[in-house]
């Protein structure tokens, strides 16, 4: 997901000069357009030391952090926007991370792949777990450990007394109004405190 | 085989105030530069030592072909730290024993040897003298300065006592205070020195001894603590330094006093080569300066609100393995940076050798600060 487009179509969520937090910010593509399209600033968090090394040559300011270890370390509201982008589904505290994104940042803004897109429904139908382009992976080989759906996540955020501000999906680098748990591979929401 | 360094010396005659309310009359600073020194001035680079280093940061001495700088896996031309781009200065500490004024040299008051006399000397302290060396060397304002473990403790008091002269701060395998278990361990080796019957109070020079037994045994649980239990498994396990007979033969001698296993020979073989250089008032002061650094002291134990002085931006490097600064200390320093607003980056390297590893080949620590001082390039010299 770190392809132009869609960083453009996420980039565009996030409000002019906001000091950000990107959890899981990959090799910190999208927190480098944001500081050189948006004005804004911030830090990216990640594991993998492959990541945090290209983060650094970029000239993003990168934390590396275990994210299923919390949140602890920022302070309530200090952010203007956290990012969770592809994030959520390789987290064992998924739940707990979506609720320190909601008392971190004043806005959260959450993507991962949407288990409900057609083609994983066609293929569980036939009785085999999908391989997309989205969801890559063989079921016993995939860093994903948790699979959700668009319509999964309504609730989820509803259970936890976040109001969605903004939601969508994203197919072929292309936002998706109409019915996106079905027609989107991506789901993406933007959400706030209730 | 690397570059050619030149230890230079720089006296000072005006007295450094210390932070003790003492201060040193009259001192001389070692210290060595590489790289030069740009138009503009603004390349400049200093490295902090930790205990038992010095000036001497990289490079070779002409006449002593396996004399590499300390840190010369890091610091020289086309190294991570890149002396073909920045003019880096190496400074050996006040109280140190490798060329700069400590307790080995004669008080100017007195005419003696200062021995114990020679003042307690602090974190700031260096800092302070260390600053001095830069006025005179024309280097108002860093572009970085850099240490591991002490040498970070240095790094981050400079971002706190002249924060408008320092542009990056690259803080390693440190800590913003020492806890109770460390300092527990500094005064473990202090004792074994205090009472080793040949210190005679601090005042060994005039007997004409060193307190051998006391430095080695101070060196010796220094490095256990400098290593981890895995390295150490790794390195030495239980093997025996020399098995006797057949292996069916049982190998053990049945001594208390010999030396058996590979690990006690390491470190007695570390002590025995430690005390041959390394001066025993020396230890003890650097070990109190480790003790007392504490920039949240003055500030209600609030490391954020002492932090709020800085201006810098900060790489904080971590070792997963390192016990002795573990990264739960670095994490302490960038959570306060955070709650500043301050920039900053973090790296915690997976490393097998404990707090030794900031000294170390690892290809991932090594290209991460060669790309942190890459970007340094781009945004002190934009």
């Amino acid at each position: 997901m770190s392809d132009l487009s869609v960083i453009r179509l996420l980039a565009e969520l996030v409000p002019e000069g906001s000091r950000v937090l990107d959890l899981g910010c990959g090799d910190g593509a999208l927190l480098d357009y944001l500081q050189r399209h948006r004005g804004c600033s911030g830090y990216g968090v990640e594991l993998d030391d492959r990541n945090v090394l290209a983060c650094v040559q970029r000239g993003v300011q990168v934390l590396q952090l275990n994210l299923d270890q919390g949140l602890s370390l920022f302070e309530d509201q200090s952010f203007d926007v956290v990012l969770q982008i592809d994030t959520l589904q390789h987290l064992r505290n998924a739940e707990t991370m979506l609720r320190e994104t909601a008392r971190v940042g004043r806005q959260g803004i959450v993507a991962f792949p949407n288990f409900a897109h057609w083609p994983n429904r066609w293929s569980v139908v036939r009785g085999r777990m999908p391989v997309t382009r989205r969801l890559p992976y063989q079921w016993y080989d995939t860093p994903n450990i948790r699979v959700g759906t668009y319509a999964d996540f309504e609730v989820l955020a509803h259970k936890n007394q976040l109001q969605i501000t903004e939601s969508f999906g994203i197919q072929d680098d292309r936002v998706v109004r109409w019915w996106p748990n079905a027609r989107a591979s991506t789901a993406v929401f933007r959400l706030q405190h209730r | 085989m690397s570059f050619v360094a030149t230890p230079q010396f720089m006296h000072f005659a005006e007295p450094l105030p210390l932070q003790s309310g003492a201060s040193v009359r009259d001192y001389t600073l070692a210290y060595e530069t590489y790289g030069e020194l740009n138009a503009d001035r603004s390349n400049a680079v200093l490295i902090c030592h930790a205990l038992n280093a010095s000036h001497h940061v990289a490079g070779v001495y002409a006449d002593q072909p396996r004399s590499e700088g300390w840190w010369d896996n890091m610091v020289g031309p086309g190294k991570s730290v890149d002396t073909n781009r920045w003019f880096v200065i190496g400074v050996n500490n006040l109280g140190s024993c490798f060329g700069s004024t400590g307790p080995m040299h004669r008080n100017p008051d007195t005419g003696e040897v200062y021995g114990a006399d020679f003042p307690v000397v602090t974190v700031e302290d260096w800092v302070d003298a260390q600053a001095r060396l830069l006025d005179r060397l024309g280097v108002q304002r860093l572009a970085a300065v850099m240490g591991g473990s002490l040498g970070g403790m240095q790094a981050l008091s400079w971002t706190l006592r002249y924060p408008h002269r320092v542009g990056h701060a690259v803080v390693v395998a440190s800590a913003p205070n020492l806890n109770a278990e460390n300092i527990a361990f500094n005064e473990v080796a202090r004792r074994a020195i205090v009472t080793d019957p040949d210190f005679h109070g601090g005042h060994f020079y005039r007997h004409g001894v060193v307190p051998k037994r006391g430095l080695r045994i101070a060196r010796m649980i220094g490095h256990i603590t400098y290593l981890s239990d895995d390295v150490m498994n790794e390195k030495f396990g239980r093997s025996l330094r020399e098995a006797v007979g057949q292996a069916s033969a049982d190998p053990y001698r049945y001594t208390t006093q010999d030396i058996e296993f590979q690990i006690e020979s390491y470190l007695r073989y570390q002590g025995d080569k430690f005390s041959e250089y390394f001066d025993a008032n020396t230890y003890l002061l650097i070990t109190r300066a480790l003790d007392y650094f504490d920039p949240a002291r003055h500030h209600g134990g609030d490391l954020a609100q002492a932090l709020a002085a800085t201006q810098a931006r900060f790489l904080l490097v971590s070792f997963t393995t390192d016990w002795r600064f573990s990264p739960a200390r670095s994490r302490e320093i960038m959570g306060a940076l955070l709650r500043n607003r301050r920039e900053v980056t973090y790296a915690e390297i997976d490393a097998p050798h404990g707090h030794d590893a900031f000294l170390l080949d690892d290809p991932r620590y090594l290209s991460l600060v060669r790309s942190y001082f890459e970007r340094i390039d781009r945004s002190e010299t934009s």
